[in-house]
């Protein structure tokens, strides 16, 4: 038996430990915010917070947590900033289909959290490893100033 | 295909069984004799080699290219009668792991370390064989193998082993310590590490005037293994060997990556905590030897070149690696303080990128994909080119040539 | 293990519709946070009693939630990205008078009544969504509004003409007094239809042509279970599957042993071509397929490259006898008088469709009955060929719509349900099947490969005369809809930016050669015929207007002259981009202009090249005349979006084959453009009040004619074989 913690609730788990974060959350636990989109780590869909940080969690194994908490797209809108970035995406309507974007959502905050204001560079650097099939990163990078400027 | 280099793969490039030879197994109901068989076979690493990727276990299969010379494929060494080694003798077994001669005078290709393998009694060989009676029988023959003249004439190996030939199993140096005598054992004989990571004499044979100075082989770098304080493992403390060996981790030096990485996956994690302690202790008194210096003085590289090398790894590497190399979601992706971004030929670098790696651990495999056929020769060179200049603050002496020419081995 | 479940609550009753789907202005601003989701609730149907259904588009019934305005507006076309939930919504409260954030939402279910004429089924896709709804969904809204007036004026007692209406509600203008919408449900479910149906005149819109929030952005940020890879149902078991990686081939056997002992995994299913593990969940699944072993037999594919996937199509250029598609009648003679002739052929490679969604599609098959809930673009025949497998009647199986995670055409294909099918019919459980990104690239159906040949007869001063154009490739259409192809075997959509263009041919011949590619099943990608067709025209042009020393914007402008609307994007493109302006060196612009999808495009792309291989996309600019706007906003959205799709491609996208195997099976091999490497994309709207026509694919097409042009203006290098950065590369 595993214990993980995500968005502040401890839940049970008797998955082998080499299983990837991902899909304990979507498929064991029913969170299914978080997306599957490669399962290499090369596209971002799959972007959680793991003691903050953003992780890749279809690469995660489970086993490798060790009590780290977790937050996930489900858990991120109680957290100023994730609201702050929720809001901003609203606002310009990043959205097209949308299955990209808890990812985008996740890798942002955690940009901002460590550099509150980021330049195009600094945003370009950190959210390159997100994809966006539909094409939605003029916004996104918008939507991450926008945000910047909500919570100066 | 994969490349490997002449001599230095563990293949049992043998032919073919189903000789006359009256069979007889060591008996395998005896569990002890088994599990030490399996741990004999795990130190010798005979799975890596005798698997086909995506192939049943020990079917063979594995195809290692061997420059100038042909293709030849790891044999069948699962109990089936037909293609595998069911109807060998032990004795017939023993001899084609210690001597290189397989049932009916068919002299095995040194793809096969038979002469590191040597080191290990009859008794003990006879104890793999004993596992391998075990395993499950796969009907299945390896291709034949492609091999050009006069290699082809197996009798060419007989002079080979004239000069390079099976050592024997040698008496422990009284004047050292049990730790380094089995630590030597595990090195020279099952682990047979020299033959990646030593360079080659002139007729391919392991040089022994710098052995574990560290060698190229198909592209991948085998590092120096000496006691080199900037070259070799002088700088590294126990701690970071045993992790190493247990995990293909490092903190401060990086991972495992591509040969390496199946060497810890299906060998080298499964030592005992004694084994690994004496495979420190023997490889800490190898004489310090420094590395060959790299092909072509340093060059400085061209500010696009790192730019966009930046680029490309913020969207391709960066999401496993992060951009400061710190690594992400596992401590695998931490590439900080890796041999490979010191090298300046970018040799693991470059093979890693074209071929990717794949490193088992106790948490499931830990891969890296494969990025040879989604960019161009210019494009690795430069994430390349950048990885080396801002995390490994070394300068790159090499351009897309080197990937060029690493592609071409790895295809 | 626990399975936490959040007990339904009452919230669902308006919050969650039909189809799962949340109208996002609703939504309460906490909702359980980072609670799990709710199992799938199953339609509200049902259970609502909706006496005032006036037509397949507006159900209206008393409400009895507080909040909840009792209107549901059922949307034909699935949304999949392209805001089409928003814009319909937007049409159909237009005209009836509701705020678009007041009403619930449903995706139509199969139905004849949402088949589109022009697409011969239910279907989305060839950015035909807005044209369609453009009359219908104004005249569902319109009538429903002067029937629910009627009943107002009834209740009241008072002439009609006393009665306006807003917001969801009758006012009587006398009195003030008013009724809600819902109030009047049962009154006007008594009425009949009206026959004439006027619509607003456009000075009294007062939702269409304005930019408009999606309805769909919060629940989307919020990460909620919209899609069909989020679908729980009660029992649900998880299953990934492996088809044999050569089309065409089939399971020879199996050994279930290694798969059936791995942890979590409940059962190994075989279909003829297929084989799928069903476990607790996707990487139990996972691992159970990598431990399964599976031999194939391959077929005849087996040997199937990519070389001899081109080198057949190149062998249609000598041809002899090409369905002659579209010719002028003086096409031969006037190119036989031609002064000069001049002449190209151009190369266009496979593609996949990789939208982030992997295939996936949960099913439930039981003896009396089927439910499917998957993302589809065509969802009568993905329901018929469930039934046809499950040996349901079509009415028993009801198939739920989600939303897509992106389509790009590649769900207007449903092998994937059909298969799925075939595997939940062995079991007695719902099963949600998820193929691996591996899985979705490499046994996609793709964007066939194309050689185009093209001829221009030219006069004494190197004006156009006669164009003849040869297209070597696939007919998509005589698979997926064969009544699609012309009795003489052409595929119109082939046609499209060739001999549906702006530009006016003196005299003009359009051959076709079909090439089905071997090894592959070829399929619609974004753009359609568009892409392909424009990438050859517009790149022609330029080459001629180089050719004759002509300013490449000065030489269209000459041929479009009769066309007014294309000589407005051109003009403003150029205009905005600065084009003429002078450039830094290596630096260069390439333009294109096209009328595709009933709508009009001019895009400048400026590249600079200053590292021979290398392209940087420095900047793009789009003018567009989709005729009237209906969201502004969406159509910036769709233009930048699609351009970026667009531009990836053509660099850098090619599906290839090596012993009949696709070897592109991931984003590291795969390429898709990421942030850093995206232009800035202007985009310019004409203001207009023509037809709406289509704008989600338009900026895919636009995409590679300009940016070769551009690589041509900085570099002098015309590339016409697509993708091209291996081009660049290769010099
Ligand atoms: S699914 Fe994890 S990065 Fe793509
Ligand atoms: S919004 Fe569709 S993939 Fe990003």
């Amino acid at each position: 038996m595993l214990t993980v913690r995500i968005n502040d609730t401890d839940y049970q788990t008797d998955v082998t430990p080499d299983t990837p974060l991902l899909w304990v959350l979507r498929d064991v636990l029913g969170l299914t915010g978080t997306k599957f989109g490669c399962g290499i780590a090369e596209c971002g869909a799959c972007t959680v917070h793991v003691d903050g940080k953003a992780v890749r969690a279809c690469s995660l194994p489970v086993g490798l947590l060790n009590g780290r908490p977790v937050t996930t797209i489900e858990g991120i809108g109680s957290d100023p900033l994730g609201q702050a970035v929720q809001m901003a995406w609203m606002e310009i309507d990043v959205v097209q289909c949308g299955y990209c974007q808890p990812g985008q959502i996740m890798s942002a905050i955690a940009l901002l959290r460590d550099n509150p204001h980021p330049t195009d560079a600094d945003i370009d650097a950190a959210m390159s490893g997100n994809i966006c099939r539909c094409g939605t990163y003029l916004r996104i990078r918008q939507a991450i100033h926008n945000a910047a400027g909500l919570i100066t | 295909m994969r490349p490997f280099p002449l001599f230095a793969a563990m293949a049992c490039m043998t032919l073919a069984a189903g000789q006359s030879a009256r069979a007889a197994a060591a008996d395998p109901t005896d569990p002890g004799l088994v599990t030490r068989g399996q741990y004999l076979a795990r130190l010798a690493d005979c799975e890596a080699c005798h698997t086909a990727p995506g192939g049943p276990s020990f079917a063979g299969g594995r195809a290692f290219a061997l420059p100038g010379m042909g293709t030849l494929y790891a044999s069948n060494i699962t109990p089936d009668a037909q293609n595998g080694i069911g109807a060998w003798s032990d004795e017939q077994f023993v001899r084609a792991v210690r001597e290189g001669v397989s049932p009916g005078w068919k002299h095995l290709y040194p793809a096969m370390p038979y002469q590191d393998y040597a080191r290990m009694t009859p008794d003990e060989v006879r104890a793999i064989r004993a596992y391998l009676a075990t395993v499950k029988p796969v009907a299945r023959r390896p291709p034949e193998n492609k091999v050009r003249f006069p290699f082809s004439i197996r009798a060419v190996m007989i002079g080979w082993n004239l000069f390079n030939g099976p050592a024997s199993s040698y008496p422990d140096d009284p004047a050292r310590s049990a730790a380094w005598n089995r630590g030597r054992w595990l090195v020279e004989g099952p682990g047979h590490c020299a033959e990646c990571h030593s360079p080659r004499n002139l007729t391919m044979g392991v040089s022994q005037s710098h052995t574990y100075a560290g060698a190229v082989t198909a592209g991948w770098m085998a590092y120096n293994l000496s006691s080199d304080l900037h070259d070799g493992l002088g700088s590294w403390s126990d701690d970071a060997l045993s992790a190493y060996l247990t995990t293909g981790h490092a903190d401060g030096h990086g991972t495992a990556a591509g040969p390496m990485a199946e060497v810890i996956s299906y060998s080298l994690r499964f030592m005992t905590p004694s084994d690994r302690m004496a495979m420190i202790t023997y490889l800490r008194s190898l004489t310090p030897q420094s590395s060959a210096p790299s092909r072509d003085a340093s060059r400085e590289q061209a500010s696009v070149t790192l730019a966009q090398g930046a680029a490309l790894f913020a969207g391709a590497c960066a999401g496993c690696h992060l951009t400061t190399g710190a690594g992400r979601q596992v401590d695998f992706a931490t590439i900080t303080g890796a041999h490979s971004l010191k090298d300046p030929d970018g040799h693991n670098l470059i093979q890693v990128m074209l071929e990717g790696s794949r490193l088992e651990t106790d948490q499931g495999a830990i891969n890296m994909p494969r990025f040879g056929a989604g960019y161009s020769d210019q494009d690795l060179a430069d994430i390349a080119a950048y990885t080396l200049v801002t995390l490994g603050k070394t300068q790159p002496a090499f351009n897309e040539n080197a990937v060029r020419d690493g592609r071409q081995r790895s295809e | 293990m626990r399975l936490p479940v959040t007990a339904p609550t009452s919230r669902r009753h308006f919050l969650t519709a039909a189809t799962g789907l949340v109208v996002a202005g609703l939504l309460p601003r906490h909702r359980a946070f980072g609670r799990p989701s709710e199992f799938y609730q199953g339609p509200l149907v049902g259970e609502t009693k909706s006496p005032f259904a006036p037509n397949a588009y507006i159900r209206i019934a008393p409400s009895r939630v507080a909040g909840d305005s009792g209107i549901t507006l059922i949307l034909p076309n699935v949304e999949m990205g392209q805001g089409i939930y928003t814009g319909a919504v937007t049409l159909i409260a237009e005209e009836l008078e509701v705020e678009p954030d007041q009403v619930n939402l449903e995706a139509a279910p199969p139905d004849d009544a949402y088949v589109a004429a022009d697409m011969g089924t239910q279907a989305t896709g060839g950015s035909t969504s807005t044209i369609f709804e453009w009359t219908t969904l104004r005249q569902a809204g319109a009538a429903a509004r002067l029937m629910l007036v009627q009943a107002a004026a009834g209740q009241w007692g008072c002439p009609v003409s006393d009665c306006t209406t807003r917001q969801g509600q009758v006012f009587h203008t006398p009195s003030g007094r008013s009724i809600a919408y819902a109030d009047l449900a049962a009154d006007a479910a008594k009425l009949s239809p009206p026959k004439d149906i006027p619509l607003k005149t456009a000075k009294d819109w007062t939702l269409i042509g304005r930019s408009r929030h999606r309805l769909d952005s919060r629940a989307k940020v919020e990460g909620q279970p919209l899609f069909g890879i989020d679908i729980r149902v009660p029992d649900m078991k998880h299953a990934t599957v492996a088809a044999c990686p050569v089309m065409g081939g089939t399971v020879g056997g199996i050994d279930r042993d290694a798969a059936l002992r791995t942890p979590g995994v409940h059962a190994v299913l075989m279909i003829d071509n297929a084989v799928c593990v069903v476990a607790d969940h996707y990487w139990a699944a996972k691992k159970g397929l990598d431990a399964l072993a599976v031999t194939w037999n391959e077929g005849t594919n087996a040997s199937v490259d990519t070389q001899r996937i081109y080198r057949e199509l190149h062998d249609g250029l000598s041809e002899p006898k090409p369905v002659v598609a579209k010719s002028t009648s003086d096409a031969t003679a006037a190119m036989a008088r031609a002064a000069t002739r001049y002449e190209a052929t151009y190369q266009q490679p496979l593609l996949a469709h990789s939208p982030m969604e992997p295939v996936n599609c949960a099913i439930h098959i039981r003896p009396d009955g089927a439910d499917v809930w998957v993302g589809t673009q065509v969802p009568m025949w993905a329901r018929d060929s469930v039934a046809d497998i499950a040996g349901l009647p079509k009415n028993r199986v009801q198939l739920h719509c989600q939303y897509i995670g992106g389509g790009f055409g590649r769900r207007l294909e449903y092998e994937y349900v059909t298969q799925a099918a075939q595997f939940a019919k062995q079991v007695p459980y719902p099963l949600k099947i998820v193929w691996s990104r591996e899985e979705d690239l490499t046994l996609d159906r793709f964007r066939p490969a194309y050689v185009d040949h093209v001829r221009a007869g030219l006069d004494a001063r190197g004006r156009i005369e006669s164009m003849e154009f040869r297209v070597i490739g696939p007919a998509v259409v005589a698979r997926w809809e064969p009544a699609g192809l012309s009795p003489d075997g052409f595929d119109e959509d082939l046609a499209a930016a060739i001999s549906i263009t702006p530009y006016t041919w003196p005299a003009s011949r359009l051959d076709y050669v079909r090439r089905e590619a071997p090894g592959v099943v070829t399929a619609w990608w974004r753009g359609v015929g568009g892409t392909r067709g424009l990438f050859v025209v517009e790149s022609f042009i330029d080459e001629l207007a180089l050719r004759a020393g002509a300013d490449p914007v000065a030489y269209r402008r000459e041929l479009i002259r009769e066309q007014p609307r294309a000589r407005v994007v051109l003009d403003l493109a150029a205009e905005k981009s600065g084009w003429g302006t002078p450039l830094p060196k290596g630096h260069g612009r390439g333009v294109a202009v096209q009328f595709l999808f009933g709508s009009y495009l001019g895009t400048v792309i400026e590249v600079d090249m200053t590292e021979p291989a290398q392209v940087r996309i420095v900047h793009v600019t789009v003018a567009v005349d989709c005729g009237q706007p209906v969201n502004p906003d969406q159509i910036r959205a769709q233009i930048e979006g699609g351009m970026i799709f667009g531009l990836g491609t053509a660099l850098f996208n090619e599906i290839t084959l090596s012993n009949g195997r696709v070897q592109e099976d991931n984003f590291n091999l795969w390429r898709i453009m990421r942030m850093n490497e995206a232009p800035p994309v202007d985009i310019h709207i004409v203001a207009s009040t023509e037809t709406p026509g289509g704008i989600g694919e338009t900026g895919t097409a636009a995409a590679a004619p300009a940016l070769a042009n551009a690589i041509a203006a900085a570099s002098g290098r015309r590339l016409r074989t697509l993708p091209l950065l291996p081009g660049l590369e290769s010099a």
